[in-house]
């Protein structure tokens, strides 16, 4: 079981990293770090304390704390839609920290949604459970992924889509491409 | 479903939100609405089983509502998406 202090830890040291800061008021921090500790107990992932996740990993995925939405969020926003992760100008009360629109795109929404539902719905009392069990089932959900690259820096990802922000060099997603790999197989002739 | 209900003295709309347990904007609206003493209920739906979560769900997208926590459903008719300060005030004229 992971503790609460470690949860506190890797989110400073990711603030820290990207230049951002932690939401100011420690009351809503500690609620946001118990929520991921929490999710990260339920699920196996510290999956986002505000948003539903589905259990199947490939699938909740993007909303793995820090989300893939938290970049393009506090570069608009100032803040992720947690709100965890704040700006310098929302952490010195310069600018306030509002609620944001979901920028997750709704297919994704849907995708985990559905799994969800797929088995049938079990008792308040198994739901733990079954979650697990459809976790564990999960892993091999079919996401098809492919690899990008790039365009400003060179960083190669291999995920279903491309990162909003490049986190090598904070390009933005339209500078990414997705390497096309053909091989060719020369038969020998004799 | 659990609904939770909070009592308040502002009794004069019926105040329901779905909200997840692990969510501080959630908590935080709930925390607003107690300050204001109104009286409300709610629903923790990441602690509802699978057929609970869809119908909750159905609700919210009948309403015409995005599939985001917390919503706030007033009089069975007004619906809140995020912890809206001036949007609650304003419904529950606070």
């Amino acid at each position: 079981m992971i503790s609460i202090e470690k949860v506190r830890q890797r989110a400073e040291a990711d603030a820290g990293t990207y230049g951002y800061f932690l939401h100011p008021d420690p009351k809503f921090l500690q609620d946001l770090l118990e929520g991921l500790k929490l999710n990260e107990e339920r699920y196996g992932y510290p999956s986002c304390p505000c948003r539903t996740a589905s259990g199947v990993f490939e699938y909740d995925r993007d909303i793995f704390c820090p989300c893939d939405y938290r970049d393009p969020d506090v570069a608009e926003f100032g803040c992720c839609y947690c709100a965890l992760y704040v700006r310098k100008d929302l952490y010195e009360g310069k600018t306030p920290i509002l609620p944001i629109p979901e920028r997750r795109p709704k297919w994704k929404q849907e995708r985990a949604y559905s799994a969800m539902y797929a088995p049938p719905a079990p008792s308040p009392a198994e739901v733990s459970v079954s979650r697990e069990v459809t976790s564990q089932a999960a892993k091999e959900a079919p996401v098809s992924k492919k690899l990008w690259y790039c365009g400003q820096c060179g960083y190669v990802v291999f995920r279903e889509d491309p990162p909003y922000v490049c986190p090598i060099c904070k390009a933005k997603r339209e500078m990414f491409k997705e390497i096309d790999i053909r091989i060719y197989v020369r038969n020998k002739e004799n | 479903m659990d609904i939770v209900k909070v009592e308040g003295k502002r009794k004069n709309h019926r105040v329901l939100m779905y909200a997840l347990s692990t969510c501080a904007w959630c908590k935080m609206t709930k925390q607003f609405l107690k300050d204001n003493n109104v009286e409300f209920e709610y629903v923790d739906v990441d602690l509802c089983s699978r057929e609970d979560h869809e119908k909750i769900r159905k609700d919210i997208t009948k309403r015409g509502g995005d599939i985001n926590y917390p919503t706030i459903v007033v009089d069975d008719k007004i619906l809140i998406t995020g912890f809206r300060k001036d949007k609650i005030t304003e419904a529950l004229q606070l």
